[in-house]
């Protein structure tokens, strides 16, 4: 890889005289190891659970893990740029309440809704990414408090009993599939969102000027500003990105498992944890969509894997938590001794 | 003996936070460090974490469940199943089963402004939102209570002590407590019973001092009444697959220790019990993993019915048959019930218990006796009655067994239509 950290440029990354191949190569190398890790545990899982080879079983766990891997797209916006998205788990479960009771059993609005919640994204991600750049509060403290004021809401509409109900329109974005698919049978409706999350966001972060832009605000803010990046702009519209992933995973995990007052806790942690596994580093400056996608999946193999193997469920958290320490722990590491 | 009984518990997911700090500003601009993440390292982090840890902690949930198991306790409630309840039978909420009375003269007070004040633990749940909701709509039908005040301790035991102390302060004429837990609101709850007509109800505390306890049977029948039900559908030797929602809440436990005894003894073969932390999707992934691993699932237990529907479509979106299951009084899974014909039941924790303490209230003030500890009927939901229970028009997260179907604003007051 172009290694040019000392030097006043941006980042790698901005190199345009490379060809499509070697940058796909430079952009999955530094975080070959979630490949690595994921494809382990998927062996692991398979002699555990040999079923697990079946087209038809492996699509399930995919589909239960499309939420997650589109929460770590869109926090990767985030990260990249150099902030913290804390507030997609309280969204997920306002979209989750807020469907329910709207949408009350009448499909025929079922699509108003889903773009109300859409432009109920747009907003949060507004207001996160102005907070944070206009009013200067970090980021961390932004989301936190969006976060609280997002669930707070959605527990005082709900009234502690979330209500209504959501049709099979509705639901079926995260329930059922295209039937009859050959080979496979069942192609779940989620597994085709999150395929196409993935092309959208890994084509806007790594082949536009926006997604240049986007590493340059978190890899070197200042230098990003005299190139003439509006940082505060690019920063905003990844917040707004991110919302946007945290609606879309909403709808799917409502879909997936009905309105639930629960529904999104704990996903801001996992698909930060997700991101990291990923490459992505705290901070900004560095990360890539497929790999934090691939992290997200790894994470799920892992609860999967310790499901399977009998763990209670508390230990899902004792592992997300060493996960979080040990990549940054580690990255802070390399970072000292490659001085 | 005296059952310590809650619902539920709290199911709020405690939330970690990231260690770290953000980065700040400077260290930002400082360069673009350039590393890569030692994720095989991570990989042997696992392995050694998973095995070393994995075996301690199943040790000790099986060190649990035996601790929970109390035979005499167990053999007293299955007995109340079958004792006559005294009084209306239209009105469960004030029967009373085997009931000791004590006299309460000594609190008697003139029958005007009475103030009734409240210590809840929480409105965290639907159960706990319906039975609140059914409470203030009892309090709604005494014109004696000239004030209730309500106090909410958002599932916190720091919060509902120092609510308690607060209430204690404002000239209360009796204090109604649902506790969040038992040991930690017991001193409290002690301190009270000095000054004033103490009435505790749900969960329990661990002394005698309150002029009257409110609460079901208790969490054995609960557990009981599923497990038998199991017994009977599933052949011997069935897989069957227990769901809990949190583990250390008392009743919970005991609902699963009575459950666990009776499938012991009856030779089921209970392939996993798990805990959802009541979140739906969790339980729809569990039931999958589960029906993936073990080929096929021949009966579902659960400790609490509100999760029962994301069990029910796991076998529906593998498009397998439904196997028995036990449920709640919910109305999102008796409307499943009835309209795919399930084999099912749903044993209760009833939500009218929430009439009862304000009930008891005014018995108090006005001298009349109470019972010392006032056991009410614990119901249960089979196909023999389940049409009689359904309510379309209520939410689906509504309890059937709410008791305020004649209650004034019913059903708007409840969500309903």
């Amino acid at each position: 890889m172009t290694a040019d950290a000392t030097g006043p440029t941006i980042r790698p990354g901005i190199d345009l005289t490379e060809s499509t191949g070697t940058r796909i190569l430079r952009i999955l190398r530094p975080s070959a190891p979630v490949f690595i890790v994921l494809i382990g545990l998927l062996v692991w899982i398979t002699i555990e659970n040999p079923n697990f080879t079946d087209p038809n079983v492996f699509l399930i766990f995919l589909r239960r893990a499309a939420p997650l891997m589109i929460l770590a797209a869109g926090q990767l916006f985030v990260i990249v740029s150099g902030e913290f998205d804390l507030s997609m788990g309280a969204l997920i479960t306002l979209v989750v309440i807020l469907s329910g009771s709207w949408i009350d059993g009448d499909p025929s609005r079922t699509w108003p809704v889903i773009l109300a919640l859409l432009a109920i994204g747009v907003v949060v991600g507004l207001a996160n990414g102005l907070i944070t750049t206009r009013l200067r509060v970090p980021s961390f403290i932004t989301t936190l408090g969006t976060m609280l004021i997002l669930s707070g809401f959605a527990l005082w509409w709900s009234g502690g009993t979330p209500k209504g109900s959501l049709p099979d329109n509705f639901r079926m974005w995260g329930r059922t599939g295209l039937e009859d698919v050959p080979v496979i049978g069942q192609l779940p409706y989620s597994v085709i969102v999150m395929v196409i999350v993935a092309i959208v966001t890994a084509w806007l972060l790594h082949a536009t000027s926006f997604g240049k832009q986007v590493f340059a605000s978190g890899g070197n803010p200042r230098a990003a500003f005299f190139s003439g990046v509006d940082v505060p702009r690019v920063r905003v519209l990844a917040f707004v990105i991110s919302a946007l992933s945290a609606v879309i995973a909403g709808i799917l995990l409502g879909g997936f498992s009905g309105v639930s007052p629960d529904a999104g806790a704990g996903y801001e942690f996992r698909a930060i944890s997700a991101v990291i596994l990923g490459g992505a580093i705290l901070g900004g400056g560095r990360g890539a969509i497929i790999p934090a996608m691939a992290g997200a999946l790894t994470l799920e193999a892992l609860f999967t894997l310790l499901n399977l193997l009998g763990l209670p469920n508390p230990i899902r958290d004792v592992f997300q938590g060493v996960i979080i320490i040990a990549a940054i722990g580690i990255a802070a590491f390399r970072q000292r001794t490659s001085r | 003996m005296r059952a310590l009984e809650t619902e539920n518990g709290s199911t709020t997911i405690p939330r970690s936070t990231p260690s770290h700090d953000v980065h700040d500003e400077e260290n930002v601009m400082s360069g673009s460090p350039r590393h890569r993440f030692g994720l095989p390292r991570l990989l042997v982090l696992f392995l050694v974490f998973g095995v070393g840890i994995g075996p301690s902690t199943l040790t000790l949930s099986a060190q649990d469940e035996t601790q929970w198991f109390v035979q005499a306790e167990f053999d007293d409630q299955m007995r109340q199943r079958g004792v006559a309840a005294e009084g209306p039978a239209d009105q469960p909420w004030v029967q009373m089963i085997e009931p000791e009375m004590v006299d309460t003269a000594q609190y008697a007070t003139e029958a005007s402004g009475w103030h009734v004040c409240f210590s809840n633990a929480g409105v965290n749940n639907p159960w706990r939102a319906v039975g609140y909701t059914t409470m203030q709509a009892e309090v709604e039908l005494h014109p004696e209570i000239a004030r209730f005040t309500h106090v909410d301790a958002e599932g916190n035991d720091n919060k509902q002590i120092s609510d308690i102390q607060d209430l204690l302060n404002q000239d209360c004429d009796a204090l109604i407590v649902s506790p969040n837990t038992t040991a930690a609101l017991t001193p409290i709850v002690e301190q009270a019973c000095g000054q004033l007509p103490v009435i505790v109800f749900d969960r329990g505390v661990s002394t005698e001092c309150p002029t009257s306890f409110i609460h079901p049977i208790g969490g054995y029948v609960f557990g009981a009444i599923g497990a038998e039900f199991l017994v009977e559908e599933v052949a011997e030797g069935g897989n069957i697959l227990a769901l809990r929602i949190l583990p250390g809440v008392d009743v919970l436990e005991t609902r699963w220790a009575a459950a666990d005894q009776i499938f012991s003894t009856n030779n089921m073969n209970v392939v996993g019990v798990e805990f959802s932390e009541g979140d739906r999707a969790r339980v729809k992934s569990i039931v999958t993993d589960y029906i993936e691993r073990f080929g096929q699932i021949d009966g579902i237990w659960m400790d609490a019915g509100q999760d029962a529907v994301a069990a029910i479509e796991a076998f529906e979106d593998l498009g397998l048959e439904v196997p028995p299951i036990v449920g709640e009084d919910q109305q999102d899974f008796l409307q499943k019930w009835s309209e795919d014909g399930l084999t099912a039941i749903a044993p209760s924790w009833p939500t009218y218990q929430w009439r009862t303490p304000v009930i008891a209230a005014t018995m108090i003030l006005s001298g009349q006796p109470v019972p010392s500890e006032w056991i009410l009927p614990q119901p249960a939901i089979t196909a023999d009655n389940l049409e009689s229970y359904l309510q379309t028009n209520m939410p689906p997260q509504h309890y059937a067994l709410c008791g305020c179907e004649s209650m004034p604003e019913y059903p708007q007051r409840w969500g309903g239509e």
